[in-house]
């Protein structure tokens, strides 16, 4: 279990690890999108997953998020046994892919205080909440289809905040935005990192992200080769 | 059952129904093909005493194929921009899923039939009589809530993964049997299609709850497995 | 029957053993047995003539629909609610549904034959014939959702669920179908084969039928089975192959920087 390659040097508290996989097999129809994957992630950590397209980044991800069932191996995230009941983990862990998981025909406040019901959070919770996510005023009004990219993007991320999930899982969360787009998502991932969320973020956009992450991984055939 | 999963299944419920009125899918498309397929009936079967005598049944049908539209539609909504998987992420209890799906579905199915019955009295000329309308009402909301039910259990499984809206209604269909006899036989005592008393419609009324509550049940117990992925 | 959990590394590659071999000589001899009997031996029927040979392979067939579907549902639930899901029940629930959906097509073809003989119809809306047809197509839709894609044990839950939802929506079916019939007919046509003026020789061929098909639908079963256990096993065996396929790519690649 020591000496994984993800293990950042000098952590005294790897069984408070928010996420540890050792040797995970995850399969996708027969596939195995993860090989034998090994890592380590601390609470409060933003990991930047790079590497090039099929490596198993949003395999990763997904299994992280309790969607996706690790075939072998040993995984632990937020405490929760992934190879047995992920019940526990669900509410905890937000993970956000290439769909932004919103109702199209509904207005921005009108997703959001469905989630804030459905998870019970408190309306000034939820008003904060949308006041970080820079969705306060105007656009609450607008429909979802009616937003650009970014606002989606905030959207989506606000739902995350409004769920109070202590795990980020995000995928390629640049795609598609313009500068000033990601510019205010990236405002948004940080506040998160800084209230103690802890975030793993699969990108191709290395240089952009580097800046937001703690650490950085490579992954290739399904497996994590180098951590900085 | 708590009030926690009831309080979650309304709001799921309230968010679909707002939806609809929102986006008017159901009003704009779906029910004008409901009404067309009562038209379509009339070229097939020709206008006079058949078409009256059917009314009941041919009624039934143009619902039970809106049915399978909505359920797609039902669906779809949740499909559309992954809010099905975010639904999942966050452990949503799938049977205040299941539950809040089928109750708007049981809203707007029961809209789409009253539009239908007012069509078939028009149409096809079915009179409604005053001491039928108890038995009519009764018929129409257990058929409903047992279509909803099924229509939910099947549609979660078909929005599981892409590619299996054509499983719908070869799913659906066989079992929808027993709504289709049970909701003919009971609309045709209500309105006393070919002379038969209201008295003969109640035990239709029996087997539909007994279907809705069975696969009712079954359905708020499946429904997590079946929109696993 | 005893399911095996999981394919063995040293499973045999036929699905054949010396016992199922027995079993299908057995089996051979036993459908020789009801040629003879039901073609040459037994007498027509007086009412029926000739026609009445038809039910030697009706009747087995039916009855065997409906076993094969009722293991299908034991399987399911023991697959769902076993403390260790052991795949091998989902094997012989699809394997049985299979055999059963097969087994359904040949009874609804010879009924049909049978009833355009005596009836002079096909078809008659009569409740066991419409919840049979009706059976036949659930069947049906349950093989489509086994073919779903998922991981092994997504599959088989999924279906062992949609397998159980059968047992709680056939009954009903059935149910309705009869309250169906029997407002505005008389139920006595189909009563026709049963109160057939049975001699003794023909009960002895019926009884072979039933011998015979029982026997056909164990080795079906076993042998069906067994190349679905075969196929999970090529798939796991493929997998290790791909395991280190895809290792390789890591190793291969090792040298390659984090900021490539």
């Amino acid at each position: 279990m020591d000496g994984s390659g993800g293990t950042p040097a000098g952590d005294a508290t790897s069984g408070a690890a928010a996420v540890e996989m050792n040797g995970v097999i995850a399969l996708l129809g027969g596939f195995p999108a993860l090989s034998g994957l090994d890592l380590t992630v601390a609470h409060g950590e933003v990991v930047l997953v790079a590497g090039p397209n099929g490596a198993g980044k949003t395999t990763l991800l997904n299994v992280c998020g309790g969607l996706v069932p690790v075939a072998r191996g040993s995984a632990h995230v937020l405490g929760v046994d992934l190879t047995g009941d992920r019940a526990a983990l669900r509410h905890r862990v937000g993970l956000l892919g290439h769909r932004n998981g919103l109702y199209g025909d509904l207005t921005v406040s009108e997703n959001l205080t469905f989630w804030s019901d459905l998870v019970g959070a408190t309306p000034e919770e939820t008003a904060r909440s949308v006041e970080a996510a820079g969705l306060a005023g105007r656009l609450a009004d607008v429909k979802v289809t009616a937003l650009s990219a970014g606002q989606r993007r905030r959207t989506a991320l606000a739902v995350l905040l409004i769920r109070r999930a202590e795990l980020w899982l995000l995928d390629e969360p640049h795609a598609g935005l313009d500068p000033d787009g990601r510019g205010e998502l990236d405002a948004l991932i940080r506040l998160a990192a800084t209230s103690g969320v802890t975030v793993m973020l699969a990108s191709h956009d290395l240089d952009r992200s580097r800046d937001l992450a703690d650490r950085e991984i490579t992954v290739v055939g399904g497996a994590v080769v180098e951590a900085a | 059952m708590s009030a926690g999963r009831l309080r979650a299944a309304r709001r799921i419920a309230v968010k679909d129904l707002l939806v609809e009125r929102r986006s008017r899918v159901l009003v704009n498309q779906v029910l004008p093909f409901s009404g067309l397929v009562m038209v379509v009936f009339a070229f097939a079967l020709g206008t006079g005493g058949v078409l009256e005598r059917a009314a009941p049944g041919l009624m039934w049908l143009a619902v039970l194929f809106s049915t399978l539209i909505t359920v797609q539609r039902s669906f779809a909504i949740e499909t559309a921009d992954g809010a099905l998987e975010s639904l999942r992420v966050a452990g949503i209890d799938p049977v205040a899923l299941f539950l809040g799906k089928a109750a708007a579905l049981a809203v707007e199915l029961i809209a789409l039939i009253t539009v239908l019955l007012g069509l078939a009295v028009v149409l096809y000329g079915a009179e409604p009589r005053a001491e039928g309308v108890v038995l009519l009402v009764t018929t129409a909301i257990s058929a409903t809530c047992g279509l909803a039910a099924l229509g939910t259990i099947y549609g979660g499984l078909a929005a599981g993964g892409p590619g299996r809206e054509t499983l719908l209604p070869l799913l659906i269909l066989p079992v929808a049997a027993p709504v289709l006899i049970g909701a003919t036989r009971g609309v045709e005592a209500a309105l006393g299609t070919d002379r038969t008393a209201v008295s003969e419609g109640w035990p239709w009324v029996g087997l539909l709850t007994v279907f809705a509550v069975a696969v009712g049940v079954s359905g708020a117990l499946a429904f997590g497995t079946l929109i696993e992925d | 029957m005893t399911p095996t959990t999981s394919p063995q590394p040293t499973a045999r590659r036929a699905t054949g053993t010396r016992a199922t071999r027995v079993l299908g000589i057995v089996t051979l001899v036993m459908l020789g047995w009801l040629l003879l009997f039901g073609l040459v031996l037994s007498p027509a029927d007086i009412d029926q003539g000739d026609a009445v040979r038809i039910m030697y392979v009706h009747v087995p067939t039916v009855w065997l629909a409906y076993l094969a579907f009722i293991v299908t549902a034991v399987c399911s639930g023991l697959y769902l609610f076993g403390r260790r899901h052991s795949l091998g029940f989902d094997r012989v629930a699809g394997a049985s549904a299979e055999i059963g959906v097969v087994f359904m097509a040949l009874t609804l073809i010879s009924g049909s034959l049978w009833g355009r003989i005596t009836w002079g119809v096909y078809w008659q809306w009569d409740a066991r014939l419409t919840t049979t047809a009706l059976l036949f197509v659930t069947y049906i839709g349950y093989l489509a959702v086994r073919g779903l894609e998922g991981t092994r044990e997504r599959r088989a839950r999924r279906s062992a669920v949609i397998g159980l939802l059968a047992v709680v929506e056939i009954p009903l079916v059935h149910w309705s179908v009869r309250l169906w019939r029997s407002l505005h007919q008389e139920a006595t046509i189909l009563d026709t084969d049963l109160d057939v003026d049975i001699d003794g020789l023909m009960l002895f061929t019926l009884f072979s039928g039933v011998v015979a098909f029982t026997l056909l639908f164990v080795w079906l079963l076993l042998h069906r089975t067994r190349t679905i256990a075969l196929d999970d096993l090529l798939a796991s065996r493929g997998l290790d192959r791909a395991i280190a396929e895809r290792r390789s790519e890591v190793t291969s690649s090792g040298s390659i920087g984090g900021g490539s």
